[in-house]
């Protein structure tokens, strides 16, 4: 097992080193640059901005100056936010982002869990297709369409929730961007749990405990709930990545000063350090929680050995 | 010994016009249509037939493990211990379920919970029902792993059921439904998905278990070969009815019915110097769409108009023989005089 972690995370390192020279490549191949305005600002003072930023080297040694950041971990500077180190904005606006995106993962699991469960142990009841029918439509309907509704709803005509801004953790201010966050994940996992929970309710071993006279209840939470939620844990880590790292739809949606929302900013700036910097973080996330997935898995099935 | 015991002729369990019925897209299903017999305490009955002929629906409906919907048990009673099961209420038959009526299953590699430790599963029981302590429990389901014949059944315990073979897993399958010394077990098929040898096995370690603890065995099984040796009587069930009833010996000799006599006859003989193996002609009817008369009438060898028109009677050939057909007294004597006729050759 610990082998098979190291393994892992050695695997991980190249994988990241190839997301960022793409990154690079990309913002690079994309017309325009961080100094230009509407203005066509003077060629002397173009000069000058190169020569301070290293742009006039050959472009193998800006390259091999990003990576000397990367592999440091130390992203530099900002190049739009003057003086702000690119550890330091995501420092600081990783918890709002963490703070909608776990709250929103929570919400998810719980109520897609119960709903997608109770879904199929009354499956074909009125229950059963009310919870299912919700759930199309929060995959249906996009976070762009389902956070105006909720505002227009929630803030403009019920004055409950105030429709942007961060008030901190936890706040009411929360309320709005977390439901919208959770719609979809909510509507997937409750599908995915009532697939797999009516996979495992058919199964012969739970025909087994049934005949050992244990009651439904028992025989649901401690014999169907672990296999029937083993396809809910494989979407449930990639998921828990991209929420903590920040949406971006949700955080502009809301004006969150989170990762999400900085990393727009970034890319219409072309504010490359930080383009890179969080690109890095998001990458290792995904893939350390990926890697958690695997290691939960041969954790709940025992017949998962690496 | 309690009165409820001393009363129904020793029968420890009375199945009486047993219908459960699927409600089907193609039409309801009548797995299990009208069936009775009796199990008398310590006896071993066999059920026999082909797939589908609802074997398995009469066991599961006894103790109401029918998945409803799309089952449902339509009417019948089943009296066991002098208690009708279908009228119990469901928290008073989960008390009867594992602890004094338990079953085993056809495939062990699916019939055992793959998250869990055997130890566990099986402790599952004996606290449940005999309310045992984690200790008394353990010890207990250690001691049951060793009755059925699990080597170094002290480390196995805490294995889970993929580590251990086909073969294992059915004694493990076994051990959790004895653990709690039921007074009737009933076995699904306990073979079918298992080695030859490992099959030989199997069935010895429950007759000898049987013999021992005095349980009642209901057998299921499609292979008459394993219930000529373990069984006092026998059920032949087609398309959700028994077709013939009888004690083991009398209907392995004088069959008093066709589809008896064809299943028989497709049992492979080694002494016989036969070309080819007897197969019963056709496929088991459709039971969503039975025909009016004989459900074997489109099969049978000897079938007549009559057959074709009208539904067959339940014909009783001796006090424990009887046979659905419209020509059983006639079979029946055919049969013993083909008995009579072996038995001369043969000297």
């Amino acid at each position: 097992m610990l082998r098979f972690i190291l393994k892992r995370l050695l695997i991980t390192i190249p994988t990241i080193l190839v997301v960022i020279t793409i990154t690079w490549g990309l913002i690079r191949l994309a017309p325009g640059n961080f100094y230009s305005g509407e203005k066509p600002i003077p060629k002397a003072i173009e000069n000058n901005i190169r020569e301070k930023y290293g742009l006039n080297k050959p472009w193998y040694v800006q390259y091999g100056k990003m990576m000397g950041h990367v592999l440091v971990l130390d992203f530099g500077t900002s190049l739009k936010y003057e003086g702000q180190s690119v550890n330091g904005i995501i420092r600081r606006s990783l918890p709002v982002s963490a703070a909608i995106g776990l709250s929103a993962y929570l919400l998810a699991l719980l109520v897609g869990i119960t709903l997608g469960s109770l879904a199929a142990l009354k499956q074909n009841s009125k229950l059963d297709y009310a919870s299912m029918a919700l759930a199309m439509v929060g995959i249906s309907v996009p976070n762009f369409v389902l956070g105006p509704i909720l505002v227009l709803i929630f803030s403009l005509t019920l004055y409950w929730f105030p429709p942007a801004r961060w008030y901190g953790f936890p706040s009411r201010g929360m309320v709005l961007p977390v439901l919208t966050l959770s719609g979809i994940y909510m509507a997937y996992i409750a599908r995915l749990t009532r697939a797999g929970m009516l996979e495992v309710l058919r199964s012969d071993y739970i025909r087994t405990a049934r005949s050992k006279g244990l009651s439904e209840r028992q025989v649901v939470m401690r014999h169907a709930l672990r296999g029937g939620l083993m396809p809910v844990v494989s979407f449930t880590g990639p998921a828990l990545a991209f929420l903590l790292t920040g949406t971006v739809v949700v955080e502009r949606l809301f004006t969150l000063p989170g990762l999400g929302n900085y990393f727009i900013q970034a890319s219409l700036n072309r504010d490359e350090p930080l383009i890179i910097g969080i690109v890095s973080f998001i990458a290792i996330t995904l893939l350390l929680m990926n890697l958690v997935v695997d290691i939960a898995y041969a954790y709940l099935d025992p017949r998962i050995r690496y | 010994m309690p009165l409820s015991k001393m009363n129904n002729n020793g029968n420890l369990l009375e199945v009486t016009d047993l219908r459960t019925y699927f409600d089907t897209e193609d039409g309801i299903v009548k797995a299990v249509d009208g069936i009775s017999f009796q199990l008398k305490r310590g006896e071993t009955l066999g059920i026999v037939g082909e797939s589908g002929s609802g074997k398995s629906v009469t066991n599961l409906s006894i103790i109401r493990l029918v998945p409803t919907p799309p089952g449902k048990i339509v009417s019948g009673k089943v009296i066991f211990d002098g208690q009708n099961l279908l009228t119990l209420s469901n928290e008073a038959v989960r008390h009867i379920r594992g602890r004094r009526i338990a079953m085993i299953f056809q495939d062990p590699m699916t019939s055992l919970n793959p998250f869990m430790k055997v130890s566990r599963q099986l402790m599952e029981m004996t606290r449940l029902h005999l309310g045992h302590t984690k200790q008394q429990a353990y010890e207990h389901a250690i001691k049951m792993l060793e009755t059925v014949g699990i080597p170094d059944a002290r480390a196995r315990a805490n294995n889970y059921p993929h580590e251990f073979s086909g073969g294992m897993r059915q004694r493990v399958m076994i051990a959790m439904a004895l653990s709690c010394e039921p007074e009737l077990l009933i076995a699904d098929e306990p073979t079918t998905a298992l080695d030859v040898t490992i099959q030989a096995q199997i069935l010895e370690l429950i007759k000898r278990l049987k013999q021992a603890t005095g349980t009642s065995v209901i057998l299921i099984t499609h292979d008459l070969g394993i219930v000529a040796g373990m069984t006092d009587h026998l059920l032949v069930m087609y398309a959700g009815k028994i077709f013939e009833q009888a004690p083991t010996k009398e209907l392995f000799a004088t069959p008093g019915n066709p589809y008896t006599k064809g299943l028989l006859r497709s049992v492979p003989d080694p002494t016989a110097e036969q070309g080819e193996l007897y197969q019963i002609p056709g496929l088991p009817p459709d039971v969503a769409h039975l025909p009016p008369g004989c459900p074997f009438a489109a099969r049978c060898d000897r079938v007549q108009e009559i057959c074709h028109r009208e539904f067959p009677p339940f014909v009783q050939l001796t006090a424990d023989h009887c046979s659905l057909c419209h020509f059983a007294h006639e079979v029946y004597e055919e049969s013993r005089a083909e008995g009579a006729r072996s038995s001369e050759s043969n000297l």
